[in-house]
């Protein structure tokens, strides 16, 4: 087993994540037989092949730095939970 | 035939000689959704009133004499990851629920400038993530050809309204086939162009350096329609290719002499469908006798493709997915005490489970300790694949393959998850090559349509859509018309 339930427990809170007890057991298993079917790539020998992370023939994007208009106050909070004086309101984060 | 039925390039022409209205069209599809919606759920939103606001501006275009897109005045389906202003976009997830986007993709505002029709919003697999739309919050689709199966996915709904007559065109994304699975167990043409065709700005996203926008249709004709009106560089996608964008209906062609068609002999190994291997050597035979070269190649890393694609797409969905913090939109749990108990509590209301799981899986990946042994491994896997492809490619024009190894499998949940994920085994490779990909019609097993899949050389979109072109022309699949229960 590559992961246990508190293996688990650990990268549900870095995700900002919370498993239920109940549920805790089958998500375990279901994780470790993905991690057990990444063992595959171990047959590989990969020694000095350069990572792909993007497949483009581009870098370095540039525009012009010209000013563009930006979103409003009015439309940044349409979809905002709950608003107070023009900002996003969220419950304390400083004791 | 009905007119839900028909093409976009033959309403196109019954609208110009002016045989049919654009109202009347859109009522048409409006009143087949209210006809068979209830069946096979391949809607998330409808915006009737819009879409026939639309419509009556585009029939006053042609009264006045004004020349119209291709696409002007048809009614068309989004998939409901792409952004609509002021029209919710829901991912099919709770955590977007009720969020309304305030700006438009660019793809939108493409179509809008060529006066398109939106019937509404399609349903998907939670973000994206499936291949069932079974884990959409709201509603499973249903498979036209026979409602207790799956449509496929993640672009199930954007399928299911093609093949059901409740749009005429649509768009989907395809992060691993989402676009080419759905299409090939509903028996549509779907078309994943080359990474960097579309632009991804407004395409809600799941794993970056994969997603595509890409057309769902009837027919070859109208993909090629589609993407004319949604390719380009785009300034907020600095992964959009500067790159001229050709007619793609002029590659519309019914020849393939001389076409060198290469056949990776990886994709007809263990875990094909009998049944499916048969139509897919139909095919092969049916291209010899028009005239086309076939070739054996070898794509040797084929088999590591699916755990490449399941360690670096949920790695760049934890990242991405990160922004959904209850904070400035989307779901939020309103007991919380404190702002970080806020956000926890926020994501593991709103989230559904696989999009957890692949969050957390992405998060073991890219954790200290285990970076280099999975992510770093995994994107020189994908070097390793790339490299396949380009090898490939010097002895051949275009690759056919089956879409999927089977065809639709029953809405039972009793598909185990790593066999799920392994059905993607044909389409996840082309995506992590950043290649373009068309999934056509090529027969049927009991009742059920097969895929063939397609995929061309970077940017070379063209070749593969006049091979596309020629075998559809000279068959009759994509004219089948699907029963929807007798409806």
């Amino acid at each position: 087993m590559k992961v246990t339930t508190k293996d688990v427990a650990h990268i549900a809170q870095l995700s900002r994540l919370t498993i239920p007890q109940d549920e805790m057991e089958k998500f375990t298993e279901e994780f470790n037989q993905i991690l057990n079917y990444a063992d595959m790539l171990n047959e590989l020998d990969t020694k000095g092949v350069e990572p792909t992370a993007n497949v483009l023939p581009l870098s370095n994007v540039l525009r012009d730095d010209v000013a563009l208009e930006g979103v409003s106050l009015e439309e940044a909070l349409v979809n905002a939970p709950e608003v107070h004086d023009g900002g996003f309101k969220v419950p304390r984060v400083i004791e | 035939m009905e007119l839900y039925d028909t093409t976009a390039h033959e309403l196109h022409e019954k609208l110009v000689k002016k045989k049919i209205s654009s109202v009347e069209l859109t009522n048409k599809v409006f009143s087949r959704i209210d006809e068979v919606e209830s069946l096979t759920n391949a809607y998330v939103t409808l915006d009737k009133e819009t879409a026939l606001a639309q419509a009556a501006k585009v029939d006053k275009m042609l009264a006045e004499g004004e020349k119209i897109a291709p696409l002007a005045g048809i009614p068309g389906a989004i998939k409901d990851n792409i952004s609509t202003k002021g029209l919710k976009t829901t991912c099919s997830s709770k955590m977007l629920e009720n969020f309304m986007p305030i700006y438009d993709a660019h793809v939108i505002k493409k179509l809008r400038n060529d006066e398109t029709v939106f019937v509404g919003k399609t349903n998907l697999d939670e973000f994206a993530m499936g291949s069932s739309t079974e884990t959409s919050y709201f509603n499973v689709s249903h498979n036209p050809w026979n409602l207790e199966r799956v449509p496929g996915g993640s672009s199930g709904g954007s399928a299911v309204a093609i093949t059901a007559g409740e749009a005429i065109w649509a768009l989907g994304s395809d992060t691993g086939g989402s676009i080419r699975q759905p299409a090939s167990f509903t028996g549509c043409v779907g078309f994943k162009p080359t990474y960097g065709r579309v632009s991804r700005s407004g395409c809600v996203a799941f794993a970056s350096s994969l997603d595509q926008i890409g057309p769902i249709t009837k027919d070859v004709h109208d993909a090629a329609l589609v993407l004319n009106a949604i390719c380009g560089v785009d300034a907020n996608d600095s992964t959009s290719l500067p790159v001229a964008v050709p007619d793609f209906t002029s590659a519309l062609k019914t020849d393939v002499k001389g076409l060198k068609i290469g056949l990776p002999k990886e994709y007809f190994a263990a875990g094909l469908a009998p049944e499916v291997s048969e139509i897919i050597q139909k095919a092969i035979k049916d291209y010899e006798n028009l005239g086309a070269e076939i070739v054996e190649v070898s794509l040797p890393h084929t088999e590591y493709a699916v755990i490449t694609y399941y360690i670096i797409a949920p790695a760049e969905a934890s990242a991405n997915l990160a922004r959904f913090d209850g904070v400035r939109y989307g779901y939020r749990n309103l007991e919380a005490t404190s702002a970080p108990e806020m956000t926890t509590a926020s994501r593991t209301e709103g989230f559904g489970s696989e999009v957890k799981k692949r969050i957390m899986l992405g998060t073991y990946v890219l954790s200290s300790g285990y970076y280099d042994a999975y992510y770093l491994k995994a994107m020189q896997v994908r070097t390793l694949i790339r490299k396949d492809f380009e090898k490939a490619f010097e002895k051949c024009d275009v690759l056919l393959t089956p879409t999927c190894p089977n065809v639709a499998y029953p809405i039972d949940g009793k598909m185990d998850p790593l066999a799920t994920y392994l059905l993607d085994a044909c389409t996840i490779p082309v995506n992590l090559a950043g290649l373009p990909g068309i999934s056509i019609p090529a027969g049927f097993v009991s009742g059920l349509p097969v895929g063939m899949q397609l995929i061309g050389k970077p940017l070379d979109e063209e070749t593969i859509l006049r091979a596309a072109y020629t075998f559809e022309q000279t068959h009759e699949y994509h004219k089948a018309i699907a029963p929807i229960g007798g409806k």
